[in-house]
This record gives C-alpha cells, sequence and structure tokens, in this order.
C-alpha cells in the first residue's frame, strides 16, 4: 500500500499524515463494527438454504393442510383427527376415534367449515376406519404416497388436532424425522395391533389419532395412531406410530365394501429356533397352508414377498393383509426350497369380532389398576410390554381438555335425514348402504362389456384342451352337461350345489360354470345375497400364483352366497370384465378356480374364448372354446 | 481522490493496489474484520446425506438385555461399540446386574456380554462380546458441541426395534452444555462432570447407552439416564460428552483401570469381613448384592462412616458386585495392607479406608 506522494506542507509532513488518518478512524471503527454487529446480539443472517428449505416447507403444508380433518361426535364430545383422500369425500381416521362418535360424525377442515361424515367401514384389528364426508363433491384431498419408500432419516410432518386444542379445526403441524420403519406394537388383546408401522419422533398427542402422517414432499404416508408411554403419562415422548398407507391400500377396497374387517391369519404359528431359523411351530390341519402343503418344523423363508429372519418380521409381513388375501410363501424342508400360494383365513370368526366390538365400548389398552371406565378421549396408548404401569406416585399428567356437555344436550343426537339417506345396517357391517353402492358400480361397468340378460337359453361353449382332446359344455337355468374326454357328466342345478364336485377332480367345474351364466344373465338380484367384498390381486385366480401379491393389479371382488355355495367374481375395475370366479362348495377345503381369458366380440358383447381351470394344486385343464352359442329364452 | 499531476503510470515492480492514504487504514480494518468473519462461520466442507449418515451408525448401536422386567424397571438398555473386537460402551445401570447379558448387533446376532469394567462416577459400564470386524466409535476422536449443534440420537427406547431391526434415531439441538444441578438429591445420579443438555426426547426407557452423533455422524457423547429433577418433576434429556468418558474407557479396556485378577496371588494372611466388623446381609440369593446388614461396636468399620445399608461397591478399586466377590476379593489383600472400600449411599459414594492393628494379623 503506498501514500501517494503529495506534496506536504512544508515542515509538518508527519502531523499532515497523522490527521488525515486520525480523520478516517471513526469511519473506519464504523466499518469494523458493521462487520462485528452480527456476532453481537443482534439479528441473526439466515442462509439462502436454510430460507429456502423453510419456503418448501410452508409450500407443500399450503398444499396438504387443507385435507386434514378435525373430528368429533355429533355432540362435540371428544375426536381426533382425520384426513380425505378423494373429492367425493372418503376419509381416513382411527377406528378408536370413529367408534365412541357412533355411525356419523362432524369433521371441520382447515378453512373453518364443518361437514357431517358418515361411517363407511372399519377395520377394528388394524384400528382404520373409512368414513365418507357429505356436503360436496370437490374436497381438497390428499395424495397417498408409497410407504415402502420411507427411509429412516427422511423428514415427515405430523398433522391434526392434538390436545382438541383447535376450536377453529385449524389443524397443527408437527414436524420431525423417522425414526425408524417396519416398526411392530402388541395389539390390546387381538385388537389395535399396529404391524409395519411407522415410528416418527415428530410430535403426535392425544388428539392426532386419525390424523395423516405426510412425507416432506406432501404426500400421505401414514395415519397416525400410538405413541410410546411411561412415566411421563400420556403426552408425547418423541415416540408415535403410524399405520404404513400401503396397509391401507390393502384394505381400501375392503373399507369402501362397509363391512367390519378382520386380518388375515396364516393358520400356523411360528417361533425362532435356537440357530436363529424361524420354524413352524404349530398348524391347523384344515388351514390352506396344510393343504398346500406347509407342515410343522418346515422352515419359512419368504412371505409376502419379504425374507423372513424373525419372529417379529412375520409378524410385520402378516398383519398387513385382510382376511382371505393370498398370497405367496416359500419353506424349506430337508434342503429343498418350495414356494406355495396361500389364502389367508380370519383371525376371528364374525361373532367372536362382533362380540369384541360389544364388549370394548372404547378400544384403550388395558390397565390392570384401574376400573375400566368410560372414557371418551381419544387415546393412542400402548400395552406395556410386560403389564407394568407407570409409577401412581408421579404427578398426574395433563389430559387432552375434554369439551364441556352442554347441560340438556342429549347424549347421542339422532342421525340427520341426509345422513340417514347414506346408512344402511346389517349385521357384521359398519354400514351396509356403501356395499349396496359398490356392488352396484361393479355391475353397471360390467354390464358396459355386455347385456346377456335375454340369452336365458342353453348356452353352448366348445372347443379343444389344449393338453388334447375335445370339450363341449352345455349349460341352461336348471342343468349344466359337459363332454370331455373322459366322458360326458351332466348335472343338476335346480337345487342345492352343495358338495356337487362334477366333473371329478375340478372340485365343482360344472357347478361354477353354471353359477357363472346365471349371474351374467341375471346379475346379482337373480343369484339371492350378493354382496361386494372389496378388492383382491387379480393374482388370486390366475396361472402364476406365486407370483408376489403387491405387484398383481387389484380386482373389484362380488360374492354370491346362492344355491348353497359361495361364489367369489372377479371384475378388472378399468374395463369390467369378468376375470373369473372361485366357487367354494365346501367350507373349508379349496376352491375350484376358473380364469377367462382371450376375450373377443360376439354379436356386439364381449365374450371370453379361453378358460383355466384350477383345484387344489393342480390345473385341471384349460380349454379354447372354438364355437361359442349363446341363446335366447327358446319359444314354448 | 488527488487530481494533482503527480499521479503516474504504474511502473511494473510497482505494487497493484495503491490507496489514497486517508482510506488505508479503514480498508486494512476492514479487510481484518472480513477476514476474521469468514473464519468464524462454520465449515463448508460438503456434509454428507443424513440418510447416509445414518445407514453407517446404526450398526455401531447394540441392544443389551439384562436383570429387570419389573414396574418401571425395564429389562433393556442400549449401548455403543467402541472397537472391532466388541467392546461396549454404555450406562452403569441395575441391567447389568446379572452373568446373562445378552448384546443383539444390528444384523441380529446375539452375544453374551461380559462386563470387564465400570465406574459409576461417571455413569460407565463397558462390556465385551466375542467378535470382530465390527464397526465402532472411535471414542478419542469423538466431536465437540455447544448450544446449537444439530444432533442424532441412537438407540433402542422403549425396546421397539428386536433381533435384526436398527435403533432408533432421534433428532434435536444441543440446549446447554453445563454440569448437573449439583445439590445433593437433586438429581438420582452419581455423575458431576459436563453434559449435553438436549431439546430431543432422548431419554427414555432402554435409551441409556445409545449414541449422541452431530449431523456427520460424529460420536459426541452417551445418551445418558432417565433422571428426574426432584425439586421441579421435570425429567431431563441428556448425554454424557464422549471426552468425559474417554479416558476411563480405553483403560478399562486395556485392562489398566484396575489389575487383572489373575495377576494377583493369594497372601497367607489376607483381610477378612470378620476383621473388618463389617456383617452383610445374609448371601441367599445366586448374587446378591453386598448391602452391610450390621456394623459390629468397637470394630474397624465402626471407627469409619460406614452405615447399615450401604453398599459396597468397590474393594481396593475393584468392583465387586455380589457378597461372594466381595469375600473373594478380601481374600486377596494382604492383612498388612490398607483396606479402601467405596460404597454407595443413595446417590453418594463414600470412600473408607481401613488399617488391620498389628495384633490382628496373626488371627485368621
Amino acid at each position: 500500500m503506498r501514500i501517494s506522494s503529495v506534496p506536504s506542507q512544508p515542515g509538518t509532513p508527519r502531523l499532515q499524515m497523522f490527521k488525515r488518518f486520525r480523520a478516517s478512524i471513526p469511519f473506519a471503527a464504523a466499518l469494523f463494527c458493521s462487520f462485528l454487529a452480527p456476532r453481537v446480539g443482534t439479528a441473526v443472517e439466515v442462509t439462502p438454504e436454510v430460507q429456502a428449505a423453510e419456503a418448501a416447507r410452508i409450500e407443500v403444508l399450503a398444499k396438504i393442510c387443507p385435507s386434514v380433518l378435525a373430528v368429533q361426535s355429533p355432540d362435540g364430545q371428544g375426536g381426533g383427527s382425520g384426513v380425505v383422500i378423494s373429492p367425493d369425500g372418503y376419509a381416513l381416521s382411527n377406528f378408536h376415534v370413529t367408534k365412541p362418535c357412533g355411525d356419523w360424525m362432524r369433521c371441520g377442515m382447515a378453512d373453518g367449515r364443518a361437514y357431517d361424515a358418515v361411517i363407511v367401514g372399519v377395520d377394528p384389528v388394524g384400528d382404520v376406519a373409512l368414513i365418507k364426508l357429505l356436503g360436496r363433491t370437490d374436497f381438497p384431498f390428499a395424495e397417498m404416497g408409497d410407504s415402502d419408500k420411507v427411509q429412516v432419516g427422511d423428514w415427515a410432518f405430523a398433522i391434526g388436532n392434538p390436545f382438541l386444542l383447535a376450536t377453529d379445526f385449524t389443524p397443527t403441524v408437527s414436524y420431525g424425522m423417522i425414526s425408524g420403519v417396519h416398526r411392530y406394537q402388541y395389539p390390546a388383546g387381538t385388537l389395535l395391533e399396529y404391524a409395519d408401522c411407522i415410528q416418527t419422533d415428530a410430535a403426535i398427542n392425544p388428539g392426532n389419532s386419525g390424523g395423516p402422517l405426510f412425507n416432506a414432499t406432501g404426500q400421505l404416508i401414514g395415519i397416525n395412531g400410538r405413541g410410546s408411554f411411561e412415566k411421563r403419562g400420556r403426552v408425547n415422548v418423541g415416540v408415535g406410530y403410524a399405520i404404513s398407507i400401503n396397509q391401507i391400500k390393502h384394505f381400501l377396497g375392503h373399507l369402501k365394501s362397509g363391512r367390519i374387517l378382520d386380518h388375515a391369519t396364516l393358520g400356523a404359528l411360528v417361533s425362532t429356533h435356537e440357530d436363529g431359523r424361524v420354524l413352524v411351530s404349530d398348524i391347523l390341519e384344515d388351514s390352506d397352508a396344510y393343504r398346500r402343503g406347509l407342515r410343522y418344523d418346515d422352515e419359512l423363508v419368504r412371505f409376502g414377498n419379504r425374507p423372513i429372519r424373525t419372529v417379529n418380521a412375520f409378524k410385520n409381513a402378516l398383519g398387513i393383509y385382510p382376511k382371505g388375501w393370498r398370497v405367496p410363501l416359500s419353506y424349506r424342508r430337508d434342503g429343498e426350497t418350495y414356494d406355495i400360494s396361500v389364502r389367508l383365513a380370519g383371525v376371528h370368526s364374525t361373532e367372536e369380532l362382533m362380540a369384541k366390538l360389544q364388549n370394548a365400548p372404547t378400544p384403550e389398552p388395558p390397565q390392570p389398576d384401574k376400573a375400566p371406565g368410560p372414557d371418551k378421549q381419544p387415546a393412542p396408548g400402548e400395552p406395556q410390554p410386560d403389564g407394568s404401569q407407570p409409577d401412581p406416585s408421579q404427578p398426574k399428567t395433563p389430559r387432552g381438555p375434554t369439551p364441556p356437555i352442554l347441560p340438556g344436550a342429549p347424549k347421542t343426537q339422532a342421525m340427520p335425514d341426509h345422513v340417514k339417506a347414506l346408512y344402511a345396517t346389517r349385521h357384521g357391517f359398519a354400514n351396509y348402504y356403501f356395499n349396496q353402492l359398490e356392488r352396484d358400480r361393479v355391475w353397471t361397468n360390467a354390464r358396459r362389456r355386455g347385456d346377456l340378460s335375454s340369452l336365458t337359453g342353453e348356452w353352448l361353449l366348445s372347443g379343444q384342451l389344449t393338453m388334447g382332446g375335445e370339450a363341449e359344455f352345455r349349460l341352461t337355468d336348471t342343468t349344466a352337461r359337459c363332454t370331455l374326454p373322459g366322458g360326458e357328466v351332466q348335472i343338476d342345478a335346480s337345487g342345492s350345489l352343495a358338495g356337487v364336485l362334477d366333473p371329478t377332480g375340478s372340485g365343482g367345474l360344472l357347478a361354477a360354470l353354471h353359477q357363472w351364466r346365471r349371474l351374467l344373465v341375471t346379475g346379482p338380484d337373480g343369484m339371492g345375497d350378493v354382496t361386494y367384498l372389496g378388492t383382491l390381486p387379480t393374482g388370486t385366480i390366475s396361472k402364476g400364483m406365486t407370483r408376489p401379491a403387491d405387484s398383481d393389479a387389484l380386482a373389484d371382488v362380488l360374492v354370491a352366497a346362492s344355491s348353497g355355495v359361495e361364489s367369489r367374481f372377479y371384475f378388472d375395475p378399468q374395463s369390467g370384465d369378468l376375470l373369473g370366479m372361485e366357487l367354494f362348495s365346501q367350507a373349508d377345503g379349496d376352491p375350484c378356480e376358473l380364469r377367462f381369458a382371450d376375450w373377443q366380440e360376439l354379436d356386439g358383447r364381449w365374450f371370453p374364448r379361453r378358460l383355466q381351470v384350477r383345484y387344489g394344486n393342480e390345473i385341471y385343464g384349460e380349454f379354447q372354446f372354438t364355437k361359442v352359442e349363446l341363446s335366447p329364452a327358446v319359444e314354448k | 481522490m488527488p487530481t494533482h499531476s503527480t499521479r503516474r503510470r504504474r511502473p511494473l515492480h510497482q505494487p497493484l493496489l495503491i490507496l489514497p492514504g486517508r482510506f488505508a487504514p479503514m480498508v486494512l480494518l476492514a479487510l481484518t474484520a472480513m477476514s476474521w468473519q469468514w473464519l468464524q462461520t462454520p465449515a463448508r466442507a460438503k456434509a454428507a446425506p443424513l440418510h447416509d449418515v445414518i445407514q453407517s451408525t446404526q450398526p455401531k448401536i447394540v441392544k443389551l438385555y439384562g436383570a429387570g422386567g419389573f414396574r418401571g424397571l425395564e429389562s433393556y438398555q442400549s449401548g455403543l461399540l467402541v472397537s472391532a473386537e466388541g467392546h461396549i460402551l454404555t450406562v452403569w445401570s441395575y441391567v447389568l446386574d446379572t452373568d446373562e447379558v445378552t448384546a443383539t448387533l444390528d444384523d441380529g446376532r446375539k452375544f453374551t456380554a461380559r462386563v470387564i469394567g465400570a465406574d459409576p462416577r461417571l455413569e460407565l459400564a463397558v462390556l465385551k462380546i466375542d467378535a470382530k470386524d465390527l464397526p465402532y466409535f472411535v471414542l478419542g476422536n469423538s466431536s465437540d458441541a455447544d448450544a446449537g449443534t444439530r444432533v442424532l440420537a441412537f438407540s433402542n427406547l422403549f425396546g421397539v426395534a428386536t433381533g435384526d431391526e436398527p435403533a432408533s434415531v432421534l433428532h434435536g439441538i444441543v440446549a446447554a452444555k453445563t454440569r448437573l444441578e449439583a445439590r445433593q438429591g437433586v438429581f438420582e445420579t452419581a455423575y458431576r462432570g459436563q453434559a449435553f443438555v438436549l431439546d430431543a426426547m432422548t431419554n427414555n426407557p432402554g435409551a441409556a447407552g445409545g449414541a449422541l452423533t452431530d449431523y456427520q455422524g460424529r460420536l459426541l457423547g452417551m445418551v445418558g439416564k432417565e433422571l428426574r429433577n426432584s425439586l421441579n418433576n421435570t425429567w431431563l434429556n441428556y448425554a454424557i460428552p464422549a471426552h468425559e468418558l474417554a479416558k476411563t474407557t480405553d483403560d478399562i479396556i486395556a485392562g489398566t483401570f484396575v489389575k487383572s485378577l489373575d495377576e494377583i496371588d493369594k497372601p497367607e494372611r489376607a483381610w477378612s469381613l470378620k476383621l473388618t466388623g463389617i456383617v452383610l446381609v445374609p448371601d441367599v440369593l445366586t448374587r446378591t448384592p453386598p448391602y452391610i446388614d450390621a456394623v459390629r461396636g468397637g470394630s474397624l468399620a465402626a471407627s469409619t462412616p460406614l452405615q447399615p445399608d450401604d453398599l459396597v461397591m468397590f474393594v481396593n478399586g475393584r468392583l465387586v458386585q455380589t457378597c461372594k466377590a466381595l469375600v473373594g476379593e478380601l481374600e486377596r489383600i494382604d492383612r498388612a495392607d490398607p483396606l479402601q472400600l467405596t460404597v454407595v449411599r443413595g446417590t453418594q459414594l463414600i470412600e473408607v479406608q481401613m488399617t488391620a492393628p498389628p495384633d490382628q494379623t496373626a488371627v485368621p
């Protein structure tokens, strides 16, 4: 640094320079201090990255908060949270939130408006409930994500109404990290089991139950419902659990059917051997797994598309399926690995399930020292694994605020008419109205492929078996006859078809074809009791039975109980094609499975030309129909 | 700016910057301030993504199972690996008070763990499992943290993870680095050193012994026990800084914390309980903790502060967990040498020393 040479005043060069220096000191000091200032207690400068992250969160929240609900019973008691999942108003919540509300409830949304909602279907074991909001067809709704893609360390939003503190329904947002995935939380008895759930340290408190867990981009990845509590009472201590959205996707069709649902059981117990292998420790002989070949002491290797190394892993893999799902399983015996596909029965019988619901007015976890009392608080709680209780000498922790009961208000309000219009009772159903709605939807869609109702005469299907030989089927209202290389068989279909397994080895092929024709001609109304089951993987009735169930498309399933047998019909949800069916002519036995393919036009209707028949572990036969004649009513 | 004609073209050997005199000092000061500011800002090294940090850290966390399983006393806690051969650092607690402590690794492998040393003053214990090539934290390389440091806490709180399921991860920040309230009885712990007080719900059942790291996965400390402040009834979330634990842990691992039992021969005339005048509780369990039942009047112990209900913890600096172990230790100390006992009374550690009078050395 050079000082430019200024002709200095004669005699005082140094004084001159010092004067200039001195003059600039205040300015320099000010400049110096301005650099120091941030470190001395004034505003902190926020880096652009932090500001951008905050702006992104604000944007995501603006998108997702409108879909979050504050769920309350009609008289304003209790409640929890929920989330809308489709614009016509279907919404998810917890079973333990909706149960105390009854069959209808009031839901507040972020914009302050409240809507009536009616119960649709419930899953008490998995603690999920589906409700439907009334009054709009354009509700803001949440986009479902993929909970299998969630990783520990991801950021998440838990949104809802903790402690019921929002009197204007504005949701509360808490933000945190995913602490664990594929976690298992023990049920209270057999209800409220959280298998394969997501663990987060985003604050989940009483009142958050039933509300959504979103990932950082705003996709719905779970429904919050439980937490680990112990010494500090029923307030969040950093550990909350959410039901994974992928599990709910398995149940969504079943929930829409309006039923009271049950979870799946394998019909076998597994335990860990001391060498670490997971072995079958008990198995029911009338279970589907036994019929498929699984035995005591077999080593469980894979279940439902996952490797199984611990009993917890098995419980997680099993806990996400509804009763009736069909799932691939691999087991090892004497060094050989076997791949099978197992139908999962229900954990409870229908009566057991109904009894459990009656006896547990509010599904709180068992508290051995306290007398069970009517408690309307939504309480995500956890039974202590060792049965221990929080120390009673601890100070009482604050429970969620209980809105005061207005004097004179009825305890349960009568259902208003516009809600009653969407409600119907039937044993085994939370709301039978929606079952009829779905059944009619499926059938109307199927009808688009062709109306066969006028073809009440004889149906003739003839062609070849792929393994060689001629085949012919003749079907009427009262008879079914087939001519195969092995001979001719005819059944009388006017009475009960129970136990009618002709032709031998087919498990009831003729009975199945008879029921199939009857459905296509008369529709559900002519079939006795026809209900909508829900959605099941199309792989349940396809050739490749050991394909992973999760990669399968889902089919709409109608269940018909008529002529003494149960038939299940699988429909493509988009096209409406009747893809196939199962006929259960015995209660505890394999069904006769039919799969249709090779759809071609026939007089303006789509009709299959190919039929595969499967029974037990074998393919009974594959037929290619070269001639199809469907006759209208016979003139007398 | 000077405008007179003396401004000249810059010759090559002249400096690049020519500043007028009056601006020189402030520019100098400004440059100093700016460079100081730049030096203060945090390192701008590229941060490892959080998922990678978590994935590489979870295998260093151990799930421990031992004694307990009663009301409010879980039989599990967490630990962290500090050597490739399976040394585990954890919190000294009742869970370790059994011969059968099981350690389950992140990949599901189960091992029997042995307590090889403990220091209740630091709330630490070191276990050993028989393994090799394990991922581990290097205690000596631990980072320091201050208020505002963002942290991750890895532990098996509430015993959520079993088998090959990974430990849970929570996030938060260090709220303060300070000493715990030193007043007697406020916190039920003998630890009086520095602690990170955390704004994160880390201290839950089963979390003790877990690892506290920064967002880069560098070890900051060990998650502490569940402590309740008896004055205001609040629960504390805290971790013990790794540098407070490093030396003792290394000494225990190296075997230099206390001499190995095998190196000690039994002397001809050794100490005994009778000589001290201490009467222990009846040794009726498989592992009876060495509580003092009575102190005989007029005995050596009677002249020390020892009282009934004191729990003997160290004999000459060596840990004793059972009556049998205490008797065995006494047998190895020559009567001619002084005897030091460390006992626990409530949250206090009391050290006493006894010397056998010369005439007692003849009588067994």
